[in-house]
């Protein structure tokens, strides 16, 4: 076979670039669902964490229980593979379930789950300690003064971060093709069991991906000037 | 009205404070002078439990302040910091109408008539709708001054409040915090402004070693300061 042969029966034949291109809307998909499942776990873990530490004098016994428990989350979850960490999901815990390519958005949820705790939590801290004290020194309760105050300067601390989350999540949903979840490799890996060609099947894939990092690295930066923009207002 | 009685305080062994008894009546103006790391924020902190005491007793009018009651005391004691700690979030207006509306004391509606008022009186009105970051350090000790007036407090307490400021800006701030005096505001201010405590205090207070080691009306503290400490404190600051 000649090389645009090949490049044909990669992509042309039968309408296959179809397949990479449903291949891209899954690892779309996957990846928006798994950042979100990321920023709501991430961000309750990191704000009870931040509760905990912020507590002064005698310290809640519940408190200090959950926040053992999510101690533990975030040390497991970033203490291993992300690869092992799919298998046992997909193979352990939801053996019985054939959907999966929800399972592995899931796991990658979770697994999400412990990095954005970790720059949530980051972008808490990072708001200066008079905020807090202002707001307190007012008579508002601790809750109140998080949700006005120190939640709303947070978040514009940790966008920049939580977009970079979304790129990796992006090149990490390539992994739940090895539990069957049926994003672009899976496209990939199908026509490659057809042609016994794994050259162009690969190229493409590794093409769309870069596209789909560069496009969301750009839309990213230039997000982050306008943020810097507001900033000296 | 405030009654703090054998006031400690200590970080790790260190005693900052060491048993500080102090009353503060109605419509006194107390000027707190001491040199730097004395432990003067810490006195203050202590007061509303940004710190928690080591030991000690504070009462505000009769009523024992404890942790469990903290956010009805605070509502009560505007505090007003050196590097003033405005929401950089939120408009001018909103820093000075969240608290009283978030604590039900007024309307979004009167909470807003009320801050309007407040920025009519210094002169401010016109940044009712800007940002925190588009004001001078003087607009905004003086913005932060009326975010805690608008709670409508029983006592103002000040630390170090000009401090942070462009010398040019020191006199608007201060000028502020005498008319308020005049008013009756009942007041414990941190400064190393002594202008401002000789003039506008009737106390002044000397604390040194963890303790009050001179409380007098200001001619006698200024004139003739009976304590070893104070008097080589004042040849320095004056
Ligand atoms: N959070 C803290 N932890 C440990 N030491 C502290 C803390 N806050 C203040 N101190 C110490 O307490 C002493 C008094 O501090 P402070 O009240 O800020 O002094 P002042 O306001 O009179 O300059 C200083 O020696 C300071 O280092
Ligand atoms: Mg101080």
């Amino acid at each position: 076979m000649s090389v645009s042969e090949k490049f044909y029966q990669a992509f042309l034949y039968n309408d296959r670039w179809l397949q990479y291109l449903r291949g891209v809307g899954t690892t779309l998909l996957v990846t928006v669902i798994a950042l979100a499942i990321g920023i709501v776990i991430g961000t309750v873990v990191a704000l009870i964490r931040t509760a905990h530490d912020q507590q002064k004098g005698q310290r809640h016994p519940l408190l200090s229980a959950v926040n053992v428990i999510l101690q533990i989350y975030v040390t497991v979850i970033r203490g291993t593979p992300m690869m092992v960490q799919l298998l046992i999901m997909a193979m352990v815990i939801f053996a019985s379930s054939r959907n999966f390519t929800l399972v592995g958005a899931l796991t990658l949820g979770i697994n999400s789950g412990a990095y954005v705790a970790e720059i949530v939590r980051g972008g808490l801290m990072a708001v200066d300690s008079g905020q807090m004290e202002a707001g307190r020194s007012l008579g508002l309760n601790y809750i109140t003064t998080m949700r006005f105050v120190i939640i709303p300067q947070a978040i514009k601390a940790v966008l920049p971060a939580l977009g970079n989350e979304f790129i990796i999540l992006l090149k990490d949903t390539s992994l739940i093709t090895f539990i069957g979840g049926k994003e672009l490799l899976y496209a990939a890996q199908g026509i490659m069991n057809r042609t016994y060609e794994a050259m162009f099947p690969l190229l493409i894939v590794a093409g769309m991906y870069l596209i789909l990092v560069m496009i969301f690295t750009w839309l990213l930066g230039k997000f982050e000037r306008k943020l810097r923009q507001s900033d000296r207002r | 009205m405030i009654d703090v009685k054998g006031l400690k305080k200590q970080f790790d062994d260190h005693m900052v404070l060491d048993g500080i008894d102090l009353s503060v009546e109605k419509g006194d103006v107390i000027c707190i002078v001491g040199p730097s790391g004395c432990g003067k924020s810490t006195f203050l902190r202590c007061l509303t439990h940004l710190e928690e005491p080591t030991g000690g007793e504070i009462y505000l009018d009769g009523e024992l302040i404890t942790d469990r009651q903290i956010d009805d005391i605070r509502a009560r004691m505007g505090m007003v910091f050196q590097h003033f700690n405005l929401f950089p979030n939120m408009t001018v207006r909103k820093n000075i109408t969240l608290a009283p509306v978030q604590r039900k004391m007024m309307t979004q509606k009167e909470a807003d008539a009320e801050a309007e008022r407040l920025l009519e009186r210094i002169g401010l009105l016109e940044k009712a709708d800007v940002y925190p970051a588009m004001l001078s350090g003087g607009q905004k000790q003086r913005i932060a001054i009326v975010r805690a007036l608008a709670m409508k407090p029983d006592v103002l307490l000040f630390d170090e409040p000009t401090s942070a400021l462009d010398p040019e800006m020191v006199g608007e701030v201060l000028q502020l915090m005498q008319d308020l005096a005049r008013e009756g505001m009942t007041m414990v201010v941190v400064t190393h402004e002594m202008g401002f405590a000789r003039e506008v205090a009737n106390r002044v207070i000397f604390i040194d070693e963890g303790i009050i080691k001179e409380d007098e009306p200001p001619e006698e503290f200024f004139a003739h300061p009976k304590n070893q400490r104070l008097q080589d404190f004042l040849s320095k600051v004056l």
